[in-house]
């Protein structure tokens, strides 16, 4: 597990639901007039620690699957997705944790904790 | 083919990890993963540098492949055990690659890489060297392998199985969502395509659902088993795990994966395509 806390633990314990602050940079040429970004930061729940290698999958609005990524050492997930509602499900050493998303052109951050069952 | 000749569990890996004629193989879209911790043992190859060719957009031909695996210290008679990361993606894509270039005993790791991470089972970044190979490769095996020619003809003949997600079907999407979306072709599917996609046959910790799992969710598609299936997704990897579930799985004669998929059929200048949720008509 990363020990690089800081800003995104706090960010959470403070906003629960909270954006973190913590945004992933995107690769040169992504044009966010276009492209919908959907992105966060891992967390897990009881100590507010980002989780890294955590398993991250973008849901559509029928639950159907339709992306996976792996989280950075700074817990910090991205998709390329399209307007409308997704949700967010994460598997972790850490435990697993869900949420939801409406996402529109730009950037749409979520924040995700993460607990065992 | 069955499961038990196909798939082997991370419990029979992690006993297996350094027996003689067992080779592990690591295979990602991004080497990087291996390079941060591999199955103990493990050598890798890279989807695209070691098994594209560099120049055209086809396979390394059989010379080359047989260098490459020489040079990992794969021997014919080796059992291969493939796994990756991207839900054995790429892992089952070089599983149907060995297969078309006649390698005899391949097996993929049920569950991948994040099966194992989960179970906490080891990794390590101990370099793998082994000992130099001589191996020899068949012709391709195009009992496997779909053009387009043949998959055009197959428009209201043959199953077409698009195993891409629900959004990338339709034309809402023209990747996966883990990808940036800007690209070149006409978004949609082949007319007639059923839309399964892979993820229906794995569990949510990259395992394979069980055989009758399998088998209702095919047939509850209304996938049609007395007739032959070409599978395709966007660059033929996706389609590989379908691939290896109808065809070493389920054990269905004739199923084809088409590894030109939609990055091709959806660039073709002619061609029909349907877009919306529906299959659509031949014509």
């Amino acid at each position: 597990m990363s020990t690089s806390v800081g800003a995104g633990a706090a960010a959470a314990a403070a906003a629960g639901c909270g954006a973190p602050d913590q945004a992933v940079a995107l690769p040169a040429g992504v044009d966010l007039t276009k492209e919908t970004v959907i992105a966060g930061v891992v967390t897990a729940a009881e100590s507010g620690e980002p989780v890294s290698g955590a398993y991250v999958r973008l849901l559509d609005r029928d639950g159907e699957f339709t992306a996976e990524v792996v989280t950075s050492p700074a817990g910090q997930f991205r998709f390329f997705a399209a307007p409308g509602s997704w949700t967010v499900r994460v598997l972790s050493r850490a435990g697993a944790g869900t949420a939801s998303v409406t996402a529109d052109r730009g950037v749409t951050e979520v924040a995700v904790s993460v607990a065992a069952d | 083919m069955s499961r038990d000749t196909a798939l082997v569990s991370a419990d029979w890996a992690e006993k297996s990890l350094g027996a003689p004629g067992v080779v592990f193989v690591e295979v990602d879209e991004d080497t990087s993963a291996y390079d941060a911790g591999h199955l103990p043992g493990a050598v890798k190859l890279d989807w695209k540098k070691d098994l594209q060719d560099p120049v055209r957009r086809d396979f390394v031909n059989k010379s080359q492949l047989e260098a490459l695996l020489s040079a990992k210290g794969i021997s014919n008679d080796d059992t291969v055990v493939l796994y990756g990361g991207n839900n054995n993606w790429f892992a089952a894509y070089a599983y149907w690659y060995l297969r078309l270039y006649g390698h005899r005993d391949v097996r993929l790791l049920d569950g991948g890489r994040k099966k194992w991470e989960l179970d906490n089972r080891p990794l390590t970044t101990d370099p793998v060297s082994r000992p130099r190979t001589s191996y020899v490769a068949r012709e391709q095996d195009h009992s496997i392998r779909a053009f387009r020619d043949e998959v055009l003809a197959a428009i209201g003949a043959k199953n077409l199985v698009d195993v891409r997600s629900p959004d990338e079907y339709a034309g809402r999407l023209l990747a996966p969502a883990h990808l940036p979306q800007e690209q070149a072709q006409r978004g949609g599917h082949i007319p007639t395509a059923l839309n399964v996609p892979w993820s229906k046959a794995a569990n949510e910790d990259g395992t394979f659902r069980s055989d009758d799992e399998l088998r209702a969710l095919y047939t509850g598609a209304g996938l049609d088993g007395s007739r032959s299936t070409i599978a395709y997704c966007r660059i033929g990897e996706r389609s590989s795990h379908t691939w290896f579930v109808l065809h070493e799985l389920l054990g269905h004669d004739d199923v084809k994966n088409y590894d030109g998929s939609w990055t091709e059929y959806g660039s073709l200048v002619g061609v029909p395509v349907a877009v919306g949720d529906e299959p659509g008509e031949a014509t």
